[in-house]
């Protein structure tokens, strides 16, 4: 099965990269962006066929390698 | 006094850690990151600047899980010296020695200069030599330096006087002008400039060496 990790600055946590994006975008005329956050999408192949055994091991790999969690939170889903 | 200085792939300032090691009296040994175990008997570990792993995923997250991390974790926690420079640093707060994360800088620039610190405090083997609230120059040379913790934690690295070194002109964004800190027992410092840069009168000062010597110096007679 596959997995897909999203992970996040959390709030209040400033993202100028984000921030950047929101100004070029107002910069080309799209008026009405109130801000912008920007995160990655991470895709794993699994070969656990369980669902909720998935979510353990994802929720595992994101406390230690795929998110810092002093600065990031993130959402797992399996599918 | 035996310093090993970690190379990881992508590591460029680990040459330049081990002359400054070297400089200030101290025998150095390069240990490669696949390494298990440090040498019997080491008293320092640099952590050098770089790209460690090409900053894939976070800056310095691929090196804090790396296999030679866990005897440098192992080192600090047996209360041994431990020095983080730059990517050293970022990779110290990842593995959790050092609290809090570095953020990409504010402005989003790779900042490459030479900056204005403020010693802020003299109570560390790395900053005893130095007076207090001194001001020294220096260089920097990075994209993710904004230094980034909650407020609890920030006031406590202040009530427990472990902000080594401040910025006189925030370069970076970090939070209360953070250059960088020390852990708990004052034997872990982590730092976004590069001391080793500016050691000798050939690198257009020599304001870090006696962040080495004294360093050296104060392990040699303990």
């Amino acid at each position: 099965m596959k997995a897909r990790v999203h992970v996040m600055l959390k709030n209040g946590v400033l993202d100028p990269q984000g921030e950047a994006v929101r100004h070029a975008l107002g910069a080309m005329g799209f008026d009405g962006v109130e801000a912008v956050r920007q995160g990655k999408v991470i895709e794993l192949d699994l070969t656990e066929t369980d669902a909720a055994t998935a979510l353990k091991s994802v929720t595992e790999m994101c406390e230690k390698l795929l998110a810092n969690t002093v600065i990031e939170s993130y959402r797992v889903e399996i599918a | 006094m035996h310093a090993a200085v970690i190379v990881f792939p992508g590591s460029n300032c680990d040459r330049d850690l081990a002359l400054a090691f070297e400089r200030a009296g101290a025998r150095v040994s390069m240990i490669w990151h696949k390494d298990t175990a440090l040498p019997e008997g080491i008293d320092m570990v640099g952590v050098p600047g770089g790209f460690s792993y090409g900053d894939y995923l976070r800056c310095g997250a691929i090196a804090a899980k790396s296999p030679i991390c866990h005897s440098v974790v192992a080192h600090a926690e047996r209360g041994g010296y431990v020095l983080g420079v730059c990517n050293g640093f970022q990779i110290l707060t990842e593995t959790g020695i050092l609290p809090g994360a570095l953020l990409r800088n504010a402005g989003l620039k790779y900042v490459c200069k030479a900056v204005q610190l403020t010693v802020v405090t003299t109570q560390s083997a790395f900053t005893r030599r130095y007076e207090a609230g001194q001001t020294i120059t220096v260089p920097i040379a990075h994209h993710d330096g904004n230094y980034f913790a909650d407020p609890a934690t920030l006031d406590r690295l202040e009530a427990e006087d472990r902000i080594a070194f401040s910025y006189v002109n925030n370069p970076n964004g970090s939070a209360r002008d953070i250059a960088g800190i020390l852990s708990q027992n004052r034997r872990v410092l982590g730092m976004m400039p590069h001391p080793e840069r500016m050691a000798e009168p050939l690198h257009g000062g020599s304001d870090g060496a006696l962040l080495f010597t004294g360093l050296v110096q104060d392990l040699a007679e303990a």
